[in-house]
């Protein structure tokens, strides 16, 4: 009998995913492993977990990995792509990490332009600490640390991170997906593998942003979160290729770096 | 050469090839050593980061990928990069770190300082951990400990910090460059991709209170193995000093310079120099005790070290201290005079 | 034998560079050396100064608590440091711009008309080459043929014109002071 469904190679064999249910993170999770494999690329790929939900990623892939400090992990997957050009190198990185603590790490190395790529989880929310407001929280959207919803002229506005970066002439590939249905998360997993093979073909910094469902935080049904994202989130953050202009052919010593 | 250039130099001779810092007085010569000279290397890497917590960041991704690699900044960046060299310490990845030391606390000034010692000697950081911490005292030491702490980095897989001032930084001396070893390490933990075989993970995050307390007596171990193997110090002239000074770095050349004139006040003094300010060479110092009742420590700070030579000679002896805090460099006769009256007063 | 220099004038007036390579000069001719710039945050105009020293034994302190030799560029310069020089040292001045002399008496005083000889061989800036070729007449710490090989290496400047200059400069300095 054909074998039409199984655990990625790029996945560890014996675990359950520690995340809640209906958390993004166990998709997106499955959909890289599903494209490492696809590549044939697990045994030259080092990925750089965050700290936040998805700090433990590496007990879930089979690939080496090393976590980075809070909003650090492109300062380390810089310092490993440039030692070793020839990996696929990936930082996965939440919205605090990236968008707040970390600002500073993702903006400049999208702008060296480092060859690598970034998975952005977006939820809207400070996950693993309890759900305080996160840099991307919506206005009104309540959290722990915006009790009445979040209020623009106390707490400041979402920032829209994949719009300014795609600003940054260093910046290759840009693009919002979403895991919130079977349809999205095909095209999820077509703009990550785009994004890594751009990266393969040494044609610049790639930035795949995942708008991923929150249910714990958001107090909602796992259905009524998938649904939030397309009623409310969205709109807030549009979805589609944000930037598409990898730089030519560059080789696979990185995009254009004297190194 | 330049102290700060000397740095850059030994470094790449020693294998270095991967460099990240930040601009910040008064080191920024190392840098600009590195920009033109480590990217002339084969597989060499100069990063001018956004921030020192970048910097120390990519230090620390850089020797996970299995490359020697260094950082450098002063006081306030050096602050900055304390994340950082406690995810290294954690993580036990190798890694060397110049701290041209300035006036502090706070923005400070540049001009050279010691008040840095307690952040170095301590681990600096948050958490149970140490760093090795290498004080050159001349130029040709800048050069021949940048290369120690190159072997230390990879034999122990620890953070080590060279801790200089602005001075040492700024001045030229001759120097002779030594023959780098060659690089001895056990790269079972560097990132590579793991091939066919098993996925490595470096990581730091452990949850179980339990195995955070195993891994905390594990560094635990391997510091108590530095500290009785990687001391080092000079010791000078002590032999039939009445009074023996303490002192490291700049401060030691200046206390050098005031035992010489020491002698025309009819006083004998030696100097007890320590180079690894951790481990500190506490033996060495508790054996001088043995024979010698008085010593004297100077320091370009309130007094840091101060409390490691207490503790190392235990009321066995009389300490007597003499600090210039801020970005002061008092010239040998200000010390002499300070040691003479010291000396009288007790007499 | 450690003697200690210490040269000192406005920023941009080549002070680091006669420090850097009188440095040069002496370790050339098998001295131990110590160059110690005092760094500061401005580049240009406010005052700058270096302290060389030279011995036969190992140098324990680069600084000059009181220095055998003083070389001023300018008048602040001569008020700063004219108390740090030891007894029976020796002072070399720029009179071409300093007007004032210092009031002690236990000290031997060179005042050389530098900025004019430089002007009169066609390069008013070479005058700081012309304080070298007085000091070292007079210190004999580093023959000139050395010196001026180190000037050229550490100015890393290949022009004739330069070298050609700087020479004359020196010279002129060299043979204005007796031996």
């Amino acid at each position: 009998m054909k074998k039409v469904f199984s655990r990625p190679e790029s996945l560890r064999k014996k675990f359950v995913f520690h995340y809640c249910p209906g958390c993004g993170h166990s998709i997106a999770h499955r959909v890289i492993a599903e494209i490492i494999d696809e590549l044939g690329v697990r045994g030259t790929t080092i990925g750089v977990p965050p700290a936040g939900c998805a700090v433990l990623a590496y007990n879930y892939f089979d690939v080496d990995m090393i976590e980075a400090m809070h909003g650090r992990g492109p300062a380390v997957a810089t310092g490993i792509k440039r030692v070793r050009p020839e990996c696929l190198v990936f930082s996965y990185q939440g919205d605090g990490d990236l968008a707040a603590i970390g600002i500073a790490e993702t903006f400049h190395a999208a702008n060296r332009g480092e060859n690598f790529t970034i998975i952005f989880m977006n939820n809207a929310v400070y996950g693993m600490t309890g759900g305080q407001m996160a840099p991307t929280t919506l206005l009104d959207q309540k959290s722990t640390t915006s009790p009445p919803g979040r209020n623009a002229v106390l707490d400041g506005y979402p920032v829209r991170i994949s719009e300014i970066l795609a600003m940054l002439p260093g910046t290759a590939y840009i693009e919002r997906c979403t895991v919130n249905s079977p349809a999205n998360i095909v095209k999820t997993k077509r703009a990550i593998k785009k994004a890594f093979q751009y990266q393969l073909d040494g044609r610049g910094f790639s930035l795949i942003e995942i708008l991923s469902p929150c249910p714990t935080n958001w107090k909602m049904s796992p259905i009524d979160a998938c649904r939030w994202i397309d009623d409310v989130m969205s709109k807030q953050f549009p979805i589609g290729v944000i930037k598409d202009e990898p730089a030519k052919a560059a080789g696979k010593e990185g995009a254009g770096h004297d190194r | 050469m330049q102290g700060n250039r000397i740095i850059g130099e030994a470094a790449i001779r020693a294998g270095c090839r991967f460099y990240a810092g930040y601009p910040i007085t008064p080191q920024n010569e190392i840098p600009e050593y590195m920009a033109e000279n480590l990217r002339k290397v084969e597989g060499g890497v100069f990063i001018q980061s956004e921030s020192e917590i970048a910097a120390i960041n990519m230090v620390a991704g850089a020797a996970s990928a299995g490359a020697r690699a260094m950082t450098s900044s002063s006081g306030p960046g050096i602050s900055l990069k304390q994340e950082g060299i406690s995810s290294m310490a954690a993580q036990e990845l190798p890694g060397v770190i110049v701290n041209m030391m300035r006036g502090g606390p706070g923005l400070g000034n540049i001009r050279p300082s010691q008040g840095d010692y307690f952040q170095a000697t301590r681990g600096g950081g948050h958490g149970d951990y140490r760093t090795i911490v290498l004080a050159p005292g001349t130029c040709q030491e800048l050069a021949d400990l940048t290369m120690d702490a190159f072997d230390l980095a990879d034999r122990y897989r620890i953070p080590v910090v060279l801790l200089a001032d602005g001075m040492i930084g700024q001045m030229m001396e001759p120097v002779v460059f030594k023959e780098p070893k060659p690089r001895q390490y056990s790269a079972d933990y560097v990132l590579k991709g793991a091939g066919t075989g098993k996925a490595k993970t470096i990581k730091g995050l452990i949850l179980d209170p339990l195995d955070m307390e195993e891994h905390n007596w594990k560094l635990d171990r391997k510091y108590r193995v530095i500290a009785a193997k990687e001391t080092r110090c000079e010791i000078f002239n002590t032999d039939e000093a009445d009074i023996v000074v303490v002192a490291y770095g700049t401060a030691a050349r200046v206390a050098k310079g005031a035992i010489k004139r020491l002698g025309d006040h009819g006083i004998k003094a030696g100097l007890f120099r320590p180079i690894s300010l951790w481990p500190f060479p506490t033996e060495e110092l508790r054996r001088l005790a043995g024979t010698r009742k008085e010593f004297f420590v100077f320091e370009m700070s309130t007094g840091q070290m101060l409390e490691d030579v207490r503790l190392a000679l235990q009321g066995y002896a009389d300490i007597a201290f003499h600090g210039r805090p801020g970005g002061v460099v008092p010239t040998p006769v200000e010390l002499a005079n300070v040691i003479v009256r010291q000396y009288r007063r007790d007499r | 034998m450690i003697v200690k220099t210490i040269f000192s004038g406005f920023g941009g007036q080549g002070v680091l560079m006669m420090g850097y390579s009188f440095a040069h000069g002496a370790m050339s001719e098998g001295y131990e050396v110590t160059y110690l710039p005092a760094y500061g945050a401005e580049v240009r105009g406010g005052t700058a100064n270096c302290t060389v020293a030279v011995g036969d034994e190992e140098i324990a302190s680069p600084i000059a608590s009181e220095p055998d030799y003083l070389v001023v560029l300018n008048t602040p310069s001569l008020y700063t440091f004219q108390n740090r020089i030891a007894g029976g040292g020796l002072l070399f001045l720029n009179s071409s711009i300093i007007s004032a002399r210092p009031s002690r008496q236990d000290m031997e005083v060179f005042a050389v008309p530098a900025s004019d000889i430089a002007e009169e061989l066609g390069n008013a800036r070479a005058f700081n080459t012309v304080m070298m070729g007085a000091f070292l007449k007079r210190t004999s710490l580093v023959k000139p043929e050395i010196y001026l090989k180190s000037l050229e290496t550490v100015m890393g400047s290949k022009k004739k014109a330069v070298v050609e200059i700087n020479r004359k400069a020196f010279s002129a300095g060299y043979d204005f002071l007796k031996a």
